[in-house]
């Protein structure tokens, strides 16, 4: 349904008609962005789920042992032991380009490479569950990290493929045919003031030939009325 | 230089500072909300925080969810998973297929 406030003149046809062309083009772009989109989030997610459950298991595991370790030690001791940590992860942040949408990529760095420096405290006065929770900690903290880049990659991912979906949605469904409808009625407008327009003009002509038809009819009938009122033609005058 | 927190409760993120990992033990969700904004607004890139802590601060966790930094990722507490890491992942695919489709 073409809109109540539109202009049928050819200036907004025309404008309508650049607009439809470059809504077209537009569509199209965003459908293909749309698609590429779609494709590298369903990997992502795939292994966002995968990766997550690794995690989540490794901490449970690492919580467990820590549970143990807090049961065999006290609280003062435990915290003591962990109060001054050996070893520091150290992040750098860059940034990826999908399709328009930058995404974080960390590297981190942990301090030392031996894998037996985690431990922050003596052997002799803790307990060896304490050393099992540590060591799982360790273990997961790379997936950790890749979880984190991989989950936030996810959401923002996310968050740009609703957008442009909307985007398309709005353009094929509401914006295109709007535009189009628009300029039908348009059309539909202007020839119809042309058709009106011709035959005002016939009607206008007939009117003047009609008038001119009459014109020459009275002029007759006053020479006839002059010349041959006793009946001859006027040509034998 | 980008930061990384653990936040929850206690005994839960005891342990990863031996990792080196900053840590912040939060007793309530108050105390929680106030640390999230302060590191919002540092160097923080990555928040891990426990589902347990985060199921009290949905709101905070939305904030933050369309923001590059932090990257707040949820992680199992000491008394279990509660499932809501997994769902978000759910979320995430039903906002931008419009269906879960895995």
């Amino acid at each position: 349904m073409p809109s109540a406030t539109i202009n049928p003149t050819r200036q907004e046809l025309n404008r309508l008609k650049t607009r439809l062309r470059t809504s077209i083009r537009g569509h199209k772009l965003l459908k293909d962005k749309r698609d590429e989109l779609m494709k590298q989030f369903m990997d992502v997610v795939r292994e966002n789920r995968a990766l997550r459950k690794r995690v989540e298991e490794g901490l449970m595991r690492a919580h467990g042992a820590f549970t143990v370790a807090a049961a065999l030690m006290s609280p003062e001791m435990l915290e003591q032991s962990l109060l001054y940590p050996k070893q520091s992860v150290e992040l750098d942040m860059t940034f990826q380009n999908i399709m328009s949408v930058d995404v974080p990529q960390y590297q981190f760095r942990t301090s030392s490479q031996d894998p037996g420096e985690v431990y922050p405290y003596g052997f002799a006065q803790t307990s060896g569950e304490l050393d099992d929770a540590v060591d799982a900690l360790s273990r997961v903290l790379s997936d950790m990290l890749r979880l984190a880049e991989i989950e936030k990659t996810s959401q923002l991912l996310a968050e740009e493929i609703e957008k442009t979906r909307r985007r398309v949605n709005a353009l094929e469904y509401v914006k295109i045919p709007e535009m189009q409808a628009n300029i039908k009625y348009i059309t539909m407008k202007l020839d119809e003031n042309e058709r009106s327009n011709t035959i005002r003009l016939m009607k206008v002509k007939d009117m003047i030939l009609k008038e001119a038809i009459e014109e020459r009819q009275a002029q007759d009938a006053r020479a006839v009325r002059a010349f041959g009122s006793d009946g001859e033609s006027p040509a034998e005058v | 230089m980008y930061k990384i927190a653990v936040m929850g409760d206690k005994d839960s993120v005891l342990g990863f500072k031996a990792l080196g990992l900053e840590v912040c033990p939060v007793d309530n969700p108050d105390q929680g909300r106030e640390a999230l904004h302060r590191m919002a607004k540092e160097n923080y890139a990555i928040v891990y925080m426990t589902e347990q802590l985060a199921a009290q601060l949905p709101q905070e966790i939305a904030r933050y969810k369309d923001a590059l930094t932090p990257a707040i990722i949820l992680i199992p507490g000491k008394e279990g998973s509660l499932g809501i890491g997994m769902a978000n992942v759910k979320t995430a695919v039903e906002r931008a297929v419009g269906a879960d489709i895995l």
